[in-house]
């Protein structure tokens, strides 16, 4: 029996020839991720070993990105213990406010997560980085301490499921609507505990952040990982944005899953998750009745790239956000927003009445900047629709890709932009 | 491993790490200003309500969603000696495990057992007994290397002991 791409992967960090799933394996780290919410908690626990320092101080990544810039007195003390702590371990990638971005768009585009890595990070989204072929998983604040004590975690081989992607996406359809899509037909306990193993001749017609997008809701799915085949663009992304080596890992042909499908991308439709789970999908067209919204966001881990941008841009430009509207457009990286100010971005999104803020989580998880209050609606690009995730217990998230968002902006209620004047 | 019991409080499918702990009150790690928080969201009157040792019951997927090990962390601040599930998110049953909450998977147990009952869960033999009732079910046993974690209360000194 064949292994899988995630096994394979796992097996050669466990130094075994072989695993299978449901083995108990240790496996060596690439790199190991926190952010101001989790590392915190990390630091405390990983003072409590008997540990001088951290294993390697350039296979740590610490990204203050939730509550930063500081929304208040109790996250800047949370800040300032994650400084300290990087500064005290000569942390090589620890990134401040002004270098710094939402984790899981800043590691892949400074080049620290490559094919065939295993990474485990202190945030749900790690599995963002199986676009580019690597084993990145999320884990919680101990997890986290362990591996930068240790360079190793332990881990129960998964088994998977094999999406099989065929055909090319239409007009206003993005790796948002696939990933939706998925965890609508398989709900969000549909891959837990298992990798989530995407091929196909229809992976082509995806850009790097459709990938990204799609592997960074693997876990909205309940998935362990997500993992993308290493083609000639994820290869051309590495090589622009890496000096690491990276390997290349393929299933074996008789590998075994526990469940196929095939996703035809070519009769994907605009789809959007509503209240108050990912797994409550809509198609545009299965939309009958008007839902007003108030608050859009175009952002995060999950849509806040240059890509995601250009389409909000392309909806918005020479039009206006509906009266009474607020649209919050984040670029997720510094870089991100230095090239949607240079491509004109950031003026169409100030002319056509949005906001555009400092990278940061913020909204997403209600932290700051985008609170919701008791009954409003909101059509947010992020990942979760969760009971009070963006603020009131009575508010709503509808979760959607950016060129509905934008064009939701623009009507005051869930719109596609095919539905645009 | 001592037996946990208590009065069960019982929750459905999929209850996420945002109502465990909503984000807003994530600027703290203070294990005992989180557990003033603790279900919040879900179940306002959890927090006046819970009695040490008592147990959480749910159904599917618990505690899917983020990251944040805060969850655990309030929840076992709060006082519950275990959680009993159907199903739990990968996340979440790595961080109890890690930081000594003791979960049990059990899916028929997760059914049955009703709000208010009395449960006791012994973690030797995996057996839960529902003392209102008189039902007992026979929950998931942890593999050898989880029990030596759980043993040790917690990953930190597992790691210690080696």
């Amino acid at each position: 029996m064949g292994m899988t791409m995630t096994q394979k992967i796992l097996a050669a960090h466990a130094g075994l020839e072989k695993v299978e799933a449901g083995q108990l394996i240790e496996a060596n780290l690439d790199l190991v991720l926190g952010n101001d919410i989790t590392s915190p908690v990390a630091i405390k626990e990983m003072e409590k070993m008997k540990v001088d320092g951290v294993f390697d101080k350039d296979k740590i990544a610490l990204v203050p990105d939730h509550f930063v810039p500081n929304k208040d007195i109790k996250s800047a003390e949370h800040c300032k213990c994650v400084r300290e702590f990087a500064y005290r371990n000569e942390i090589t990638n620890y990134f401040e406010v002004g270098e710094m971005g939402i984790e899981h768009a800043l590691l892949p585009e400074k080049g620290l997560t490559v094919a065939g890595d295993v990474i485990i990070g202190a945030d749900s989204h790690t599995c963002t980085y199986g676009a580019l072929g690597a084993f990145s998983t999320g884990v919680g604040s101990t997890d986290m301490a362990a591996g930068m004590a240790t360079g190793k975690a332990w881990f129960k081989v998964p088994s998977a499921i094999k999406f099989n992607i065929v055909g090319k996406p239409n007009k206003w359809v993005s790796g948002k609507d696939v990933i939706l899509h998925i965890i609508g037909m398989i709900g969000v306990d549909g891959a837990l505990y298992k990798s989530m193993e995407f091929v196909g001749e229809g992976i082509k017609n995806l850009t790097m952040d459709d990938r990204f997008t799609i592997a960074n809701m693997a876990i909205e799915a309940g998935g362990k990982n997500g993992i993308f085949p290493v083609d000639d663009l994820a290869i051309a992304y590495m090589k622009e944005h890496s000096k690491k080596n990276y390997t290349i890992y393929e299933a074996d042909e008789d590998a075994v899953y526990d469940a196929e499908y095939t996703i035809d991308l070519s009769t994907l439709r605009p789809t959007i998750a509503f209240p108050h789970l990912p797994e409550n999908t809509k198609t545009i067209d299965e939309i009958k009745e008007d839902i007003k919204i108030d608050q859009v966001v175009i952002g995060s881990c999950t849509n806040g790239r240059l890509d995601d941008l250009r389409i909000a841009a392309e909806v918005l430009k020479g039009r206006h956000v509906a009266k009474g509207m607020r649209c919050i457009v984040i670029p997720a990286t510094q870089t991100i927003y230095m090239q949607a100010m240079e491509e004109g971005l950031l003026k169409t999104f100030i002319e056509a009445g949005a906001v555009v803020s400092t990278p940061t989580c913020g909204p997403c998880l209600g932290g700051y900047m985008g609170i919701l209050a008791a009954g409003e609606r909101c059509v947010s690009t992020t990942n979760r629709n969760f009971v009070g995730r963006m603020g009131h217990i009575d508010s709503e998230i509808y979760l959607a890709s950016p060129a509905v968002a934008a064009a939701s902006a623009v009507t005051g209620k869930i719109s596609c932009p095919c539905q645009l004047a | 491993m001592k037996a946990a019991k208590g009065t069960v409080f019982k929750y459905g499918d999929n209850v996420d790490t945002d109502v465990i702990i909503p984000a807003r009150y994530l600027n703290s790690s203070d294990p005992a200003e989180l557990a003033t928080h603790c279900m919040e969201d879900i179940d306002k009157d959890f927090v006046s309500k819970v009695q040490k040792g008592d147990i959480m019951v749910a159904t599917k997927n618990f505690g899917c969603g983020s990251s944040r090990e805060h969850a655990p962390i309030a929840i076992k601040a709060a006082g519950v000696s275990c959680v009993i599930a159907e199903t739990f998110a990968r996340i979440f049953y790595r961080n109890a495990i890690n930081i000594g909450l003791p979960i049990v998977e059990c899916p028929e147990a997760a059914k049955d057992i009703e709000a208010g009952d009395v449960v006791e869960v012994n973690f030797d033999t995996g057996v839960i007994t529902d003392v209102t009732k008189g039902t007992t079910y026979k929950g998931q046993a942890f593999p050898e290397f989880m029990q030596k974690i759980i043993a040790a209360e917690g990953l930190v000194n597992y790691i210690n002991g080696k």
